[in-house]
This record gives C-alpha cells, sequence and structure tokens, in this order.
C-alpha cells in the first residue's frame, strides 16, 4: 500500500485488479517483480486458474486477470466476495522487498497523511 | 469551445436514492444519466413481465424520475436511462403518465431505444446460423437453451443520438454499453462522427469513468484517508467538450475526493486487456492521459479509439439451480478451533458436503474475503455454510433445518444470528456471455407515434 494503489471486481468467473504504482521507478520495479506468477503464488487458495498481466504505462498501472478465481462467479459462486471486490485490499497486503529510495521519496503523499495502518 | 455537462447519479439498480435530486440541484448541468440495469436484473424482469405484461422495468426509475422531472423539464435537462428493461414501451407508458399527473406531458417528450431483446426470437437465431457460443467456455448453447430466462444484445449509442436529434429529452432504452448513456450525448452536442474512433474512444472512456457513481469520486479508493468525508457522496459529473478532452469533477459541498488517483482506479476497474470493447469502438485505455487540473477536477485527454468490432455481445441468463447459506457466530477462547468442530458436525447433520454440487463453509472474520491477514487469532467468527445444487427440496430439507441446532449441541460460545431464521433455498441465475452479428440485431427507435429501424 506504500507503493501502489489498487482495485478489484469481477468479470464472471475471473477477478480483476488494477495495481497502480505511486511513482515512475516503483511503475519500473513493479513491471519486473509484480509478476503473473507472482500473483498467481499470493492468490493460490482462490485463484484455480491462470494469471495474466497487462500494462498501461500512461497511468503507471497494470491490469492483473485472474482465471477461475470467484468459485464459478456472479450468483453461481458460493463465496461471501464472489466479486472480487476486496482482492485489491488483500494484494496491496503483501510484503514485498523494495529498495528504501522507493518507499522514502516516492510515498510522500500518503505518508504525509495520517495514515491509520502502515 | 462547446461545452456540455453530464452527471450520472448512481451505478446499479440500488444505488443511493437521493443521488438524482443532488445531482440536478447541486450545480448546472445538460444531461442527467441514470443505469438500472445489473447482469442478473435482466432476468429478474423478464419474469416479472411475464407474470404482468406491463411490468418489466425498474419501478425505482418512476419514483426517481418524479423527484427530478420537473426540475429537468423546466432548466432543459434531458434524462437518458437505460430503465427500460425488457418493456421499454411499459416503461414509456408509465413516464407519459407521470407527466401528465405532473402537468408536464406538452414539455416531456419521451423516445424509446429498443431491439436489444433478443428473448423471444433465441430460436430463430440460433437457426439462421448465430450460435450464440459461451465466450469463456466454449460451450454451444444448446445446452443451457431450455433454461434461459432472458438474452439480451449490448447495443451502442446510436439509437439514443437519433433521440436526441428528434427533440426527446426523456430517453429510455433496453440493454445498451454502459458507456453508451455518457458517449451519446457527447455525440449528439459535438457531431462527432461514429467512424471518428478517437472522439468516440474519448466519449466511451468518459462513460466508463462515471458509470459506477460514486467509484471515481472517492468511493472504494485505496487512499480512504485522503477522503474527507464520504457523507453525502458526490456523485461524477463529466463536462465535456467538442475535441475529446474532458473534465471529471463533482458538485461543490459534496462529499468524496476526485483526483488522479481516483479516476485512474476507476479506470482499471472491471477492465481486461487495454483494448476495451465496446459497442461504438475499442477504446485504447493504455492512451488516456490525467491530469490535475484544480481541487476535485481531472484532465482527461488523449483517448485513443480502433474500429468497432464486428459483433455484438449478448448476455444470457439461465436457471442453474439453487443455493442456500446459513451461518452461527463462534465466539471466546479457541473460536477457531470450535468453528471447525462446529463445521464439521454440521456437515454430518445435513447429509456430508458430498451430497451437493457444491457445498462450502468459511469463516468471516477470518478468511471470509481471502485468506487470513491476522497473525493473531480472531476473538470471533462467523461461519458461513453454502451449497449449491440442482434440486431445491433436497437443500430446503437436508441443508436449512440443520443449522441452528448446532447452538445447543455442539461448542460453548455460539449463537446464531438474530434476523436469520431457517435458511431457504433461492434460485441461482447464472450468465452465458455469447456474440451476435450486427445484422441479426434490429434496433428500433420509437419517438411519439414515428418508428425507425437504425
Amino acid at each position: 500500500m506504500r507503493l501502489c494503489l489498487a482495485r478489484s471486481g469481477d468479470k464472471g468467473d475471473t477477478a480483476n485488479i488494477g495495481v497502480i504504482a505511486r511513482s515512475e521507478a516503483i511503475y519500473a520495479w513493479m513491471l519486473e517483480h509484480l509478476t503473473p506468477a507472482f500473483v498467481k503464488r499470493y492468490f493460490d487458495e482462490v485463484c484455480e486458474g491462470e494469471v495474466e498481466r497487462f500494462e498501461l504505462p500512461n497511468l503507471l498501472a497494470v491490469n492483473f486477470l485472474l482465471y477461475r478465481s470467484l468459485g464459478g462467479g456472479g450468483t453461481l459462486s458460493l463465496l461471501l466476495d464472489a466479486q472480487g471486490k476486496t482482492y485489491a485490499q488483500y494484494l496491496l497486503a503483501a510484503e514485498v522487498e523494495v529498495p528504501e529510495s522507493l518507499v522514502h521519496a516516492q510515498n510522500r503523499v500518503a505518508d504525509q497523511q495520517e495514515q491509520p495502518h502502515v | 469551445m462547446k461545452r456540455t455537462i453530464i452527471a450520472n447519479c448512481g451505478g446499479f439498480w440500488g444505488d443511493d436514492p437521493t443521488a438524482p435530486r443532488r445531482q440536478v440541484e447541486g450545480g448546472p448541468i445538460d444531461y442527467l444519466v441514470m443505469d438500472y440495469l445489473a447482469e442478473v436484473t435482466m432476468a429478474l424482469l423478464q419474469k416479472q413481465r411475464a407474470r404482468k405484461a406491463d411490468a418489466g422495468y425498474p419501478a425505482d426509475f418512476l419514483t426517481h424520475l418524479r423527484d427530478v422531472l420537473p426540475a429537468c423539464v423546466q432548466r432543459g435537462i434531458r434524462i437518458i436511462t437505460n430503465a427500460g428493461g425488457v418493456n421499454p414501451l411499459g416503461c414509456r407508458a408509465a413516464v407519459e403518465a407521470l407527466a401528465r399527473e405532473l402537468g408536464l406531458s406538452d414539455r416531456v417528450k419521451v423516445a424509446i431505444v429498443a431491439g436489444d431483446d433478443l428473448y423471444s426470437n433465441l430460436d430463430d437465431l440460433l437457426a439462421s446460423g448465430e450460435p450464440l457460443t459461451n465466450m469463456d467456455t466454449g460451450q454451444a448453447l444448446s445446452e443451457i437453451r431450455h433454461r434461459v430466462l432472458s438474452a439480451n444484445a449490448y447495443l451502442g449509442a446510436a439509437g439514443i443520438v437519433k433521440a436526441l436529434e428528434r427533440g426527446a429529452n426523456v430517453i429510455i432504452t433496453g440493454r445498451v454499453a454502459d458507456a453508451a448513456v455518457t458517449l451519446a450525448p457527447m455525440m449528439f452536442e459535438f457531431g462527432w462522427s461514429p467512424a471518428d474512433w478517437d472522439r468516440v474512444a474519448a466519449g466511451v472512456v468518459a462513460g466508463h469513468i462515471i458509470e459506477c457513481g460514486a467509484q471515481c469520486t472517492g468511493g472504494n479508493f485505496t487512499d480512504w484517508w485522503l477522503v474527507k468525508s464520504y457523507k453525502r457522496m458526490g456523485f461524477p459529473i463529466v463536462e465535456a467538450e467538442e475535441d475529446g478532452s474532458f473534465v471529471v469533477t463533482k458538485h461543490p459541498n459534496t462529499g468524496g475526493l476526485v483526483s488522479v488517483h481516483t479516476v485512474a482506479e476507476q479506470i482499471v476497474y472491471e477492465i481486461g486487456p487495454p483494448a476495451y470493447m465496446t459497442p461504438d469502438v475499442v477504446a485504447r485505455f493504455d492512451s488516456i492521459h490525467l491530469e490535475q487540473e484544480g481541487p476535485d477536477r481531472v484532465r482527461v485527454t488523449g483517448a485513443r479509439g480502433e474500429a468497432a468490432p464486428e459483433k455484438l455481445k449478448v448476455s444470457i441468463s439461465y436457471h442453474a439451480g439453487w443455493r442456500a447459506f446459513g451461518r452461527l457466530a463462534v465466539t471466546g477462547p479457541e473460536a477457531l478451533a470450535k468453528a471447525n468442530k462446529v463445521a464439521e458436525a454440521f456437515w454430518d447433520a445435513a447429509g456430508g458436503r458430498g451430497l451437493y454440487e457444491q457445498a462450502m463453509h468459511q469463516f468471516i472474520g477470518w478468511n471470509g474475503c481471502h485468506a487470513p491477514l491476522a497473525t493473531c487469532e480472531p476473538g470471533e467468527v462467523l461461519v458461513q455454510f453454502a451449497v449449491r445444487d440442482e434440486d431445491e427440496r433436497k437443500i430446503n430439507s437436508r441443508f436449512a433445518p440443520h443449522i441452528v441446532p448446532r447452538v445447543l449441541g455442539t461448542v460453548p460460545g455460539i449463537t446464531y444470528i438474530a434476523d436469520q431464521g431457517r435458511p431457504r433455498a433461492s434460485e441461482v441465475v447464472a450468465f452465458w456471455p455469447a456474440l451476435v452479428s450486427r445484422a441479426a440485431v434490429r434496433q428500433r427507435l420509437v419517438v411519439g407515434d414515428e418508428e425507425l429501424v437504425l
């Protein structure tokens, strides 16, 4: 969360998680490290299909599609969050190792606020 | 430069009922766009219509319209909505009756955009060589043909543009692409050609940003601590310009926040590849530039588009069995261990998980939405049991009666949910995304006595 913002939702049984970097340097880091394999591993318990990633450099964003991740999707699903709306927050809670400069230089906006969770 | 102001007042049927009035009264706007049709809504509306010939559209629309119609007529605000559901003509009759009641008959011109509803001629479509294969799974429609509850093509902006050209000020559609209600007034006001792909794409981007209501004005935003207040949430407004650029904003003195980040998050919401397909254009979401122009004002420029896809998307809904949920709260020391014990006893009483096509339980407060983030055990969890099956009776007789008895016959520190009672099976409506040739869909426009096929 100190590196990125994110929002998630559904298309049938596929969840999407759009992740936006807080700086160009973080975006460059994200392209290299926030890979489909990473996301697949992290969502191991819910994602039964592949993970695909698309790039939107204009928004410093990448979009992940997590196939077969919503228990069938829509009303077919028995999951509490059948639309994957909470997946973004879960991904943002991932702990990753990054150069200190990325967090310090780039996350001024978030750090200046009274951020309740760090 | 010519400018037009488009206000969205809700992201789905059931959104904030005060939004339409607040959007009309909070500042100057030219268009009010209203969305009522989630995918599951169409199945519900087909059923309502089967029971009652003049039903089949969301009745809430009339409540909202009553609130805003006099002010809209007086100030020349035009209303565009997909509230026609599966019976746009029925909806029109109700709107005209409302206009009479409010003494506005001579100032309200209603138009209908229809032709999206393929439910009644599905067999003709199949016979004419439209396979309507499931886009996700590749299955043939014949597998579920007898269970189909609704079938609607996603229409583009063309019908709405024509309705605006004919002077309609309340435009009611059936299923149209969500962005079409925003794109259409831009095409009409600025005279954009449907093949001016970049500008049409700009309209689609604008529509996509505002179609989920407050989700682009600070709702569901990662940096929630930056949003000063969620009270009286501001709903989105697009100030569109002729060259395809636009500003996303909200009325003054409303809750929420419009920033580059709130808008960017909404752009990546529920999308696939950056080539975003709509009936009107393929909008390149990797071409958009966002810039904070002032407080709660984000300028969006640079949208690029490519030729519209050859086929239209169809959303088919079908009956897919039944499901039920039951919940029990387990608290106190060792809540998780106790909850597991309860689950074991419950499934044994309910005939085992294997008895149902699908069966599961989750511990809400621990792993309800995703794997646990907490490092220590919760003090309480809500155990949610769930089943899905073809057989409604099995769910009601084998699953439902066994939830509450666990309160007396298992662990300490367990209670049931005060307002829950015994669960009941409810129908599962599933979706079947498919494609159809444009030629197979006849878009119709009805304004007054005039009817046009587009």
